[in-house]
């Protein structure tokens, strides 16, 4: 088990490989299809959104606001990454990402990406939502919520220990192309 | 106006129920799977992690997953149930089980990109309803996420590049190229549900309805169970495994039924399940209080 801190350096991002199970702790943001449109379009970060030497997560929670205002998540998985497949090369290599969470995988531009970057595609466990919200210390932000809606909003969280496996490195190799590959292969015998 | 007041909460405590606790037949498969798996592994791992997801989110009362999904009610009722009544209820209770927070804010209006909050709008929450002619009332939901929603399929057999003729290899074919395309973003180990037939919107709608089904049951068509326990054992060997990390489950289950199609049409719909498998029902009383779980 690798423990990962924000902020994630590049040489730690290096000494990370497909199959490694790693813990972050530390300030990260959520971000899903609402936010890769809009910072693909050109948009850009709200003050107090640091993307550089971090790690953006593919979530869309549930958070409860209490009597006093404060927020809590109650809920929190990964939602599928490839439907940002179209925007989240170039929102690496713009803002300096060094690790995107999510779940399912994503594609050859990505891939490229973190290879051409530094950075790291770290999969969670989809539909966890419970054991990954007690990772949830902290809500410390969010933004956009009038103009995206609660799940597409950008949502600052101090996690700790949270649990998740790189399934695509910089070094250019994808667990889920490998999958992929295998998995047809073995199909192509069995029709 | 008292009954439909007890109908409200039974409905809240069925989202709620649907939401933070997974069916038994289902986490009963989950666990075989746990066992199933290499020691060790990155795929044994996740089931781990997903057993005690289960566990949490029923302790706490809370989504087992944050993507609450869409909301299906089927209803069977008595001849000349108050549907209207049953409907508005329906959806004043996704309201406050949204505000209690079993369900995420989690529909948006299409066309505006707005989110309401509130989950209810065209087409949210869906109701079906099935009359019959007994007095009994029974309520099943559930509540499927969109990220196991999005790697469904429809084929239109003959299928040229898959080489799918109109015959049961042929849906075998399609079936398991779902399974292939979807690999593990549909957060696997899924489960199936498949129509053979029907038009467009109804076989996915009769493949959703697959889902009603207990993990263990039998297809009574011998072509269909065949079907079902070669498409299990076919796709457990493609190495797919949980969340698609590889690895021995891929699927818990499959579930086909067969609807009539058109001599022109041959339609073969897959729906997909993810493991956070929500579905639940009750049959209700005459003065709507649950008297019964039906999962």
């Amino acid at each position: 088990m690798t423990s990962i801190h924000i902020p994630f350096t590049r040489e730690q991002v290096i000494s990370l490989k497909v199959g490694d199970a790693v813990e972050i702790s530390g300030v990260i943001f959520t971000g899903r299809d609402a936010v890769h449109k809009y910072l693909h379009d050109g948009g850009d970060l709200p003050p107090g959104v640091n993307l550089k030497d971090g790690i953006i997560y593919h979530c869309g929670p549930v958070v409860m606001q209490d009597e006093k205002g404060g927020w809590k998540v109650t809920a929190a998985g990964p939602t599928t990454s490839t439907r940002e497949e179209p925007y989240q090369g170039d929102i690496i290599r713009k803002f300096g990402l060094r690790g995107v969470i999510g779940k399912g995988g994503m594609g050859e531009r990505t891939l490229s990406a973190c290879k051409e970057s530094g950075c790291v595609y770290l999969h969670a466990i989809g539909g966890a939502a419970q054991v990954l919200a007690e990772c949830v210390k902290k809500v410390r932000n969010v933004y956009f919520l009038e103009k995206f809606g609660s799940p597409e909003a950008i949502w600052e969280l101090e996690v700790e220990k949270f649990p998740a496996v790189v399934t695509m490195d910089a070094h250019g190799n994808s667990l889920h192309q490998e999958v992929f590959a295998s998995s047809q292969a073995e199909l192509a015998r069995r029709l | 106006m008292e009954d439909l007041n007890v109908l409200q909460s039974s409905l809240v405590e069925i989202i709620r129920k649907t939401s933070a606790e997974i069916p038994e037949d289902v986490h009963q498969s989950i666990l075989q799977a746990l066992e199933h798996e290499k020691k060790g592994t990155i795929a044994e791992a996740a089931i781990k992690i997903i057993d005690q997801n289960i566990a949490l989110a029923k302790r706490k009362s809370q989504p087992i997953c944050q993507d609450t999904g869409s909301i299906i009610f089927y209803v069977d009722c008595p001849v000349g149930f108050d549907e209207v009544s049953f409907t508005e209820t329906a959806r004043e209770s996704v309201k406050l089980a949204t505000r209690k927070g079993f369900l995420r804010q989690n529909s948006v209006d299409s066309l505006s990109g707005k989110n309401d909050g509130t989950n209810v709008g065209p087409g949210s929450p869906t109701v079906h309803f099935h009359q019959h002619r007994e007095s009994e009332i029974k309520v099943r939901l559930i509540l499927k996420g969109g990220g196991c929603e999005n790697v469904g399929a429809q084929y239109s057999l003959p299928n040229e590049k898959l080489k799918a003729n109109r015959d049961l290899d042929g849906c075998r074919r399609v079936i398991l190229d779902a399974v292939l395309q979807a690999q593990g973003k549909g957060c696997g180990p899924g489960i199936l549900g498949v129509c053979i037939g029907g038009d467009r919107a109804t076989g996915y709608e009769f493949s959703k309805q697959e889902f009603l089904r207990l993990i263990p049951d039998r297809n009574p068509v011998p072509e269909l169970d065949a079907l079902e326990q070669d498409v299990l054992k076919t796709a457990n060997e493609l190495g797919i495994g949980p969340m698609g990390f590889g690895g021995k489950t891929t699927l818990l289950g499959v579930k086909i039924c067969a609807a009539n199609r058109l001599p022109a049409s041959f339609f073969v719909s897959v729906s997909y399940m993810c493991w956070a498998f929500r579905r639940q029902g009750a049959i209700l009383s005459n003065g709507f209080e649950i008297q019964k779980w039906l999962y």
